[in-house]
């Protein structure tokens, strides 16, 4: 009875922590890829914000979870393309230009909400897919294969993006880009058109990120991220560029989230502690960055913006 | 020797104005197959102007284009390597992060196009390193080369785009003399092959040995087209200042003094850890220039801010005219009488927004020659100490409140050295005291370090440049992998013997 009783605990727990820390996931894969061709994107959180809440408005009036993620990975490469032109076409200086998308964000996403839907109503959520077969292997099913397909769509890009990082002409574009763009450009390959690309890519991966969010909780708020996108920031020193080592960043936070969540449900976790176990996802993770940090070496034009000739 | 028709490549009436200069003023230029055509000039006499615009970076004002007799238009560097140009950069454009393979196929479509197809390509580049005798491994990454691989990798980059024009940017800015030997053998045996090379130093001896052609350029036009077996150096050099220039110092007799520096098993770290000086010893008297050679990265920077007390040494002392320094502390140095010209001139010799006379007070702003007991600074003596420096050392800026970064790299030297000598320094460290500076400035700066010596400082030059080593030092230590290799008198060096210490391949036992 008792060894039910944790199994369940277990399930649910290694479960919701999948789902928390598919929209870091997002987040920072999409930075990530960006990070790589040498831009580094402040905005990533004003960028899930808008993200979040043109997705719940879709839904809202078309009642499909579908419509309303490709809403906001549509929202997120509209935002990359303005990005893209303020950093790479005018050169602007890339921190403070993100915070500006950050801060444009979270005011432009509660306005809208304010206007456009004031009272907050529940949208409908993502349906969950039982993969065939292995959501029946016990313990592990459950586990890992209910999720809704926006969780195996963010799981299956950890792959796909490695790939195309580390076997594809264009991955290898934005690795050289984000290191030594004065060479690429010698080589006759544009550095605008693989920054423009990882940028929109990236940012479109960060609507999405917002997108998912929303529809997994079925509602808006204002600020409903919570600085979500710095830590997905974050994730990416952590993981160091790499995208397997920002799923398990991802991964992580996620875990504690849900163990922290889990542990105030069922009491353990007494209720004055529990804006101190709040915290404890962010202390972590600032504990494993200070592990990580200077182990690996950030993509070195990372924030300089190009010009030729200089 | 064939026929030489219609050249290869023509450059027609080039102009290209910046705003208020003119880079490039009515320039031609013609290259013929299997030449090697040799661009002589000074910083800002437009030689990368015109190079850039070959290559495409650059678009000219007027004027034109011809290969093989067709007029062509070359609006970036992928037209240039459509048209079979391809450029050797002076600051290697290499992603150190990537292979070989990598760095070559970078920009070239793949044949299993989206995917890479990198063991065909480094099977290619096993053939032409076979072929041009330029060793390197395909797969290894570039951070794990040395400089001399890295200078192969770029030609490689160029043959593999099967380029028939080479544009040379001072390809042996970097190389010890064997490695520019060997590269040299290298680039003859390409023009034999039919390829044909425009090839830009500074290094008059080096021009005179490859080229077939030699063009000067001076303030953006040509000054003068010669053949190496009708000139000399000294020739050379004339045309590129446009005045009679002094390849050498005269240095009068001087009769050594005693020990002013001394260094004994100094162990320094690197910036990478490991050691980057190890047990070196050095003794250098008054009246006396000891010259350092070797290639750059082998510990010369890290001796000189050991010395200067802007690195911490993990072992060993130095004594200025008797006094130990304090490890770590640049003022201890100074107070012994130390002076110091950095090799990063504008990193550590000189602040670039501030202006002149803010730069040559710099050691000395708050004694009480300039700095009254309230603290307020007396402008008045500034001004007057900072115009007799100025004069002094002949520093061409419009005034003392011109930002330094707006003068000419000579004249940020001469700006720094007039700072360093006004305090009568015991000991002088100048590293690579001339580099990137134009060949009057550097005339004028080893004439100082000549006066120096007759003054009775004890100097100690750090150079690349084994040219400058020659003409100032009485003695010549060489330093490979932070040792010293060997230590030979001026009047018995032999450059062949200096070449193969600063290649780590012989060792002369410490003189």
């Amino acid at each position: 009875m008792n060894d039910f009783f944790s199994t369940t605990i277990l399930i649910a727990t290694v479960a919701s922590g999948i789902r928390l820390a598919t929209p870091f996931l997002l987040a920072s894969l999409g930075e990530a890829l960006g990070q790589r061709s040498g831009v580094l994107n402040l905005g990533v959180d004003g960028v899930m914000l808008m993200g979040a809440f043109v997705a719940y408005f879709v839904v809202l009036k078309t009642g499909n979870p579908l419509i309303g993620a490709a809403a906001g990975i549509l929202l997120g490469m509209v935002f990359g393309l303005v990005y893209a032109f303020i950093t790479v076409n005018l050169h602007a200086e890339q921190g403070v230009s993100g915070i500006g998308i950050y801060l444009f964000g979270l005011g432009m996403s509660d306005l809208l909400f304010q206007k456009l839907v004031g009272t907050p109503l529940p949208i409908m959520p993502f349906p969950e897919i039982h993969i065939p077969l292995l959501a029946d292997i016990p313990i592990i099913g459950p586990m890992l294969f209910t999720h809704s397909l926006i969780v195996y769509v963010a799981f299956l890009l950890v792959p796909a993006f490695t790939l195309l990082l580390n076997s594809t002409t264009y991955g290898m574009n934005i690795r050289a880009v984000g290191e030594n763009p004065a060479a690429v450009d010698s080589l006759g390959v544009s550095v605008t058109k693989v920054r423009y690309s990882a940028i929109i890519i990236g940012n479109g991966l960060a609507g999405l990120a917002g997108a998912a969010l929303a529809i997994e909780l079925g509602i808006f708020q204002h600020n409903l991220t919570n600085s979500m996108g710095f830590i997905a920031i974050a994730l990416v020193y952590f993981g160091a560029w790499r995208p397997f080592g920002v799923m398990a960043g991802s991964l992580i936070f996620g875990m504690v989230a849900a163990i922290v969540l889990q542990g105030k449900t069922l009491g353990i976790i007494p209720r004055s502690a529990s804006d101190l176990a709040a915290m404890a996802p962010a202390v972590i993770t600032i504990f494993a960055l200070v592990l990580v940090a200077n182990r690996f070496k950030q993509p070195a034009a990372l924030s300089k913006p190009y010009e030729r000739g200089r | 020797m064939e026929q030489k028709t219609a050249p290869v490549l023509e450059m027609r009436n080039i102009t290209k104005r910046f705003p208020g200069v003119i880079a490039n003023d009515n320039i031609s230029l013609t290259l013929h197959r299997g030449e090697v055509h040799s661009l002589l000039g000074e910083n800002g006499a437009g030689k990368s102007t015109l190079m850039n615009i070959l290559y495409g970076l650059q678009q000219p004002d007027s004027g034109g284009i011809w290969m093989h007799g067709k007029p062509v238009r070359l609006q970036s560097p992928a037209d240039a390597i459509k048209h079979g140009i391809g450029m050797i950069h002076q600051h290697f454009m290499l992603v150190p992060s990537l292979t070989v393979a990598e760095n070559v196929a970078l920009g070239l479509r793949s044949k299993r196009h989206p995917l890479t197809n990198l063991k065909t390509v480094a099977h290619r580049i096993q053939e032409l390193s076979e072929k041009y005798r330029l060793q390197v491994d395909p797969n290894a990454y570039v951070w794990q080369l040395a400089v001399g691989e890295r200078q192969r990798v770029e030609i490689i980059k160029a043959l593999y785009r099967d380029a028939s024009i080479l544009i040379l940017d001072e390809p042996t800015a970097v190389l010890t003399p064997p490695e520019v030997d060997d590269l040299f053998v290298t680039f003859q045996q390409m023009a034999a092959n039919g390829r044909s090379m425009i090839f830009i130093s500074h290094k008059l001896h080096e021009v005179l040995q490859l080229s077939d052609r030699i063009t000067v350029l001076r303030h953006g036009r040509i000054t003068g087209e010669t053949f190496p077996q009708e000139t000399d150096r000294r020739q050379l050099a004339q045309m590129m200042v446009g005045r009679e220039v002094q390849m050498a110092p005269n240095k009068s007799e001087v009769r050594p003094g005693s020990v002013m520096l001394d260094i004994e098993g100094l162990f320094a770290p690197g910036d990478r850890g490991g050691d980057a000086v190890r047990n070196l010893r050095l003794q250098v008297k008054s009246g006396e220039i000891v010259g350092i050679a070797g290639v750059s990265g082998n510990g010369q920077r890290e001796l000189a801010e050991a010395i200067s007390g802007l690195r911490k040494p993990r072992a060993g002392k130095v004594q200025i005219n008797g006094t130990v320094l304090r490890t770590s502390c640049p003022k201890s140095a100074r107070k012994a009488g130390l002076a110091y010209v950095p090799e990063e001139r504008m990193r550590d010799g000189a602040i670039g927004d501030f202006n002149i006379k803010e730069n040559l007070i710099l050691l000395d702003h708050g004694d009480t020659k300039f700095c009254r007991p309230s603290g307020m600074l007396r402008f008045a003596k500034i001004k007057e100490h900072c115009n007799r420096l100025v004069d002094e050392f002949n520093v061409k800026t419009p005034d003392l409140e011109t930002p330094t970064k707006h003068l000419s790299g000579g004249n940020i030297q001469k700006l720094i050295l007039a700072r360093e000598l006004s305090g009568n320094p015991k000991v002088l460290i100048a590293a690579q005291p001339t580099r990137g500076v134009d060949i009057g400035a550097a005339e004028y700066i080893h004439k100082r370090l000549a006066d120096e010596r007759t003054r009775g400082t004890a100097t100690v030059v750090i150079s690349e440049d084994l040219d400058e080593i020659m003409a100032l030092s009485d003695r010549i230590a060489v330093m490979y992998e932070g040792e010293i290799m060997g230590i030979v008198e001026r009047d018995n060096a032999s450059r062949e013997e200096i070449g193969l210490m600063m290649a780590g391949v012989q060792r002369l036992n410490a003189a």
